[in-house]
């Protein structure tokens, strides 16, 4: 029945375009909704593109290997007994220009067909009668009112990669199309619209889609598919929802309209890292061992920390406090074009070997833009070093639906007064970034507290 | 509570007011021998006289006229349109002399007369007997318009139009008068104006209607329920006041509206409602307000032209089903 349209999904403000890189199914497959139809390629990673209906793939539209702008028609999912023959001409021409220079489709944004100037002015086109169809060419004045009205804003019925990919229903300059329902709630929530896509007519996000989004992380972490075999340390259930104290949601309504839509406030402690890199020189003279870095260090105190520290491992979400019993950690990693934050899954269970093997990993193919798309969601705190640039201290910006970051200055040598006289030594400084909604200063200083405490009295990170 | 029909709730509202007050009288056209066009008025002439239920010519402006002056100098008239469609001829009587007069004679006068008959369209009635008139009152500042839906409601409603110290539209319809409900047979019951009432609760949409559409938006909803969609009936009742609270309430409630008028859409009630709405739930709601209304043409004789105007039972369905995003909707 349903005739679902397969697109090219957005990933990223950003990204016009996208490039298949191979059909995972071919045509005449039956899909189910989350079946993952294709590899995409994008400006920041390659993405598994999953099925947003059920069906046959009845139809390829874009060959692996050719780029098509972001919306573009390239699949579609239909019984197969379907007439589909009107979603197909609505792509206009089909074939695009292999890399770059594809045309685009005409119910997406036809810039050909607009004046001079409104190029980036919101645009349905509707879809040109085909020349060699009879009936278009006779004149039809009673008809031809309505016809755009059938055809160009029917709801938008596309694929993405679940929770990520956006589609921009009528190319209309980025603009997100939203219920005001669905921006209030999202704005209580922490949800970012632009990073959800609308079930409403013309891709219009409405409430369902943003309360979707608002428990997607979570969700998505569960079902993502494992990387390595990981041994979560804690046994039983992801997260726990904590009922909000009147305290709570008072705080939790308010704070908002200081700095919306995620209030911060931050916490700074300096850290004596002698030890921390006596230790970690000495690990990294060992044969046949992984390097270790500083961040490796405090990757592997921030996680242990937080499992003693749950309420800073933990997303506000909306009514509720989500507490998570796992840690899936982000850690910054700076491109030249800006910043991208993958995901290390299951950090409180992994060793200081482990964790400096699976981070490089990350940070290398973040580099070379090769993350999958469930690397890059489902962290429940993240952590941005700015060390290497020299920086004394810095406050980070939380990435909802996270509770919290952590901003790490450079190690820097400083004159210490000690036992003996005047000595030098390793300083290091911590910034966390809290969402007020969730925790209050007193508990991220705690957990400063212990994090320090770790990283000062380093070999406790080896056992 | 008695059982009976919308006609005789009314005729027992005109009995109890005309015993209440001596200053209250009826006129009209064939309300006193005849006893109505539409038998509201039956048995009035023998129970309260020639001088209470006065027979006019067929001079709506002319009677009209005479109501106001009586209002202007203490009575309380109840003119009867033999239908609505009629007032047009005393169209200025009721917009230049008894909506104003109060303002111009800065409080001297005040005009408490109710005019009442019904309107809206009916069965096959045609263009010119069939047209929702309230669109032509409720403009005009200084007039209260009343809508009435059920006997309980044409009762209370119609004792508050008499009570009320200015002039009250009171238009009643055709269709409803063999509608039968339970009524207070108790003579002090009244319904203030200016109060809408929920008909029906529900959590997923607010749908705005009176009168015949709301008794289909009943039907509608009934469908939908079907289908899982809960769907929560506002009569407004007054249309001027209007109580914009209770639809805003309930509209904060269901986040989405749907707003049933007969009448052609064009500036009509659905406009000012989905507009008061849209002003003040904003960022309550998930989807536009939806408009269901008569299509923009005079009313057609023929039956199924007459249905093809006039908002169905599916075309409520149907938005319904739109602004709920909904399978099915178009």
């Amino acid at each position: 029945m349903a005739v679902t349209k397969v697109v090219m999904p957005k990933l990223s403000e950003q990204m016009e375009s996208g490039k298949v890189i191979k059909w995972l199914k071919k045509e005449g497959d039956r899909v189910q909704s989350g079946d993952i139809l294709a590899e995409v390629e994008t400006d920041k990673a390659d993405v598994e593109m999953e099925a947003f209906g059920a069906g046959v793939l009845r139809k390829i539209l874009v060959p692996a290997g050719s780029t098509v702008p972001v919306g573009s028609l390239i699949g579609v999912i239909a019984e197969a007994n379907d007439d589909i023959n009107s979603v197909v001409g609505q792509a206009g021409a089909p074939a695009p220009a292999a890399e770059g220079g594809a045309k685009a489709p005409s119910d997406v944004a036809a810039p050909s067909g607009a004046k001079p100037g409104m190029a980036d002015r919101p645009l349905v086109v509707p879809p040109q009668p085909r020349s060699e169809d009879p009936a278009a060419r006779k004149p039809s004045p009673s008809t031809a009112p309505t016809a755009p009205s059938q055809t160009a804003p029917r709801p938008v019925e596309t694929v993405g990669s679940g929770q990520r990919a956006v589609v921009p229903p009528s190319g209309d300059g980025g603009r997100v199309k939203a219920s005001p329902l669905a921006r209030k709630i999202a704005a209580q929530s922490g949800v970012d619209l632009k990073l959800i896509q609308g079930s409403g007519p013309g891709g219009r996000i409405v409430r369902r889609d943003v309360e979707a989004a608002s428990t997607a992380p979570a969700a998505a972490a569960a079902a993502a598919p494992a990387l390595r075999p990981v041994t979560p340390s804690v046994a039983g259930p992801e997260y726990e929802d904590v009922a909000l104290s009147p305290m709570r949601a008072a705080i939790a309504k308010r704070m908002p309209l200081s700095k919306a839509p995620v209030p911060h406030f931050y916490v700074t402690t300096e850290v004596a890292m002698d030890r921390s890199w006596e230790l970690r020189e000495d690990l990294n003279g060992l044969e046949g061992q992984p390097k270790i870095s500083v961040n490796d260090l405090i990757i592997r105190a921030c996680a242990l920390t937080l499992l003693s520290h749950p309420g800073v491992n933990a997303s506000f979400q909306g009514d509720k406090i989500r507490v998570f019993h796992r840690v899936h950690m982000g850690i910054a990693v700076a491109l030249d074009e800006g910043l991208i934050t993958p995901v290390l899954r299951d950090v409180h269970a992994k060793p200081l070997a482990q964790i400096a093997v699976e981070a490089r990993d990350l940070a290398e193919r973040a580099r070379q833009r090769k993350l999958r798309a469930q690397e890059l969601s489902g962290a429940t705190f993240s952590i941005s070093n700015l060390g290497m640039f020299d920086v004394r201290d810095f406050s980070a910006i939380i990435n909802p639906p996270e509770g919290a970051i952590l901003a790490v200055g450079s190690v820097h040598k400083v004159p210490v007064v000690t036992d003996e006289g005047l000595g030098v030594g390793r300083r290091m400084a911590l910034t966390i970034s809290c969402d007020h909604r969730v925790m209050d200063g007193a508990m991220g200083a705690k957990f400063l507290q212990d994090v320090k405490r770790l990283l000062e009295e380093p070999l406790r990170l080896l056992v | 509570m008695a059982v009976m029909t919308y006609r005789e709730a009314l005729n027992l509202a005109l009995r109890e007011e005309l015993k209440r007050d001596p200053d209250v009288f009826v006129i009209g056209e064939e309300v006193g021998l005849y006893e109505g066009a539409y038998k509201v008025t039956q048995g009035l002439l023998k129970e309260f006289g020639p001088k209470r239920i006065v027979d006019t010519p067929i001079a709506e402006s002319g009677f009209t006229g005479v109501g106001i002056g009586a209002a202007m100098v203490g009575l309380r008239p109840v003119v009867e349109m033999m239908t609505f469609n009629f007032a047009l001829l005393a169209l200025d009587q009721i917009v230049n002399s008894a909506a104003k007069l109060n303002y111009m004679s800065g409080g001297q006068y005040n005009v408490p007369i109710v005019i009442r008959g019904p309107g809206g369209p009916a069965h096959q009635l045609a263009a010119q007997h069939s047209q929702s008139m309230e669109v032509y009152f409720y403009h005009v500042p200084g007039l209260k318009v009343v809508r009435p839906s059920t006997p309980m409601d044409a009762k209370g409603l119609l004792k508050s139009a008499i009570r009320d110290d200015n002039p009250v539209i009171f238009i009643e319809s055709e269709t409803l008068y063999n509608v039968k409900g339970e009524v207070p047979e108790d003579p002090d019951f009244t319904i203030p104006l200016g109060q809408a009432i929920v008909r029906r609760e529900g959590t997923d949409v607010t749908v705005i209607a009176y009168m015949g559409m709301m008794y289909r938006a009943m039907e509608a909803a009934e469908e939908l329920a079907k289908d899982g969609i809960s769907v929560e009936i506002v009569d407004p009742r007054t249309l001027q006041p209007l109580d914009t609270q209770t639809i805003i309430g309930s509209v904060r409630k269901t986040h989405r509206a749907v707003v049933v008028e007969a009448g052609a859409g064009f500036a009509g009630m659905g406009s000012e409602i989905a507009t008061e709405i849209t002003e003040e739930a904003f960022d309550d709601l998930d989807a536009p307000v939806l408009r269901v209304t008569g299509a923009q043409a005079p009313m057609p004789y023929a039956r199924n032209l007459e249905r093809a105007k006039t908002p169905t039972k599916e075309k409520i369905a149907d938005a319904i089903r739109r602004v709920c995003y909904a399978n099915g909707g178009r």
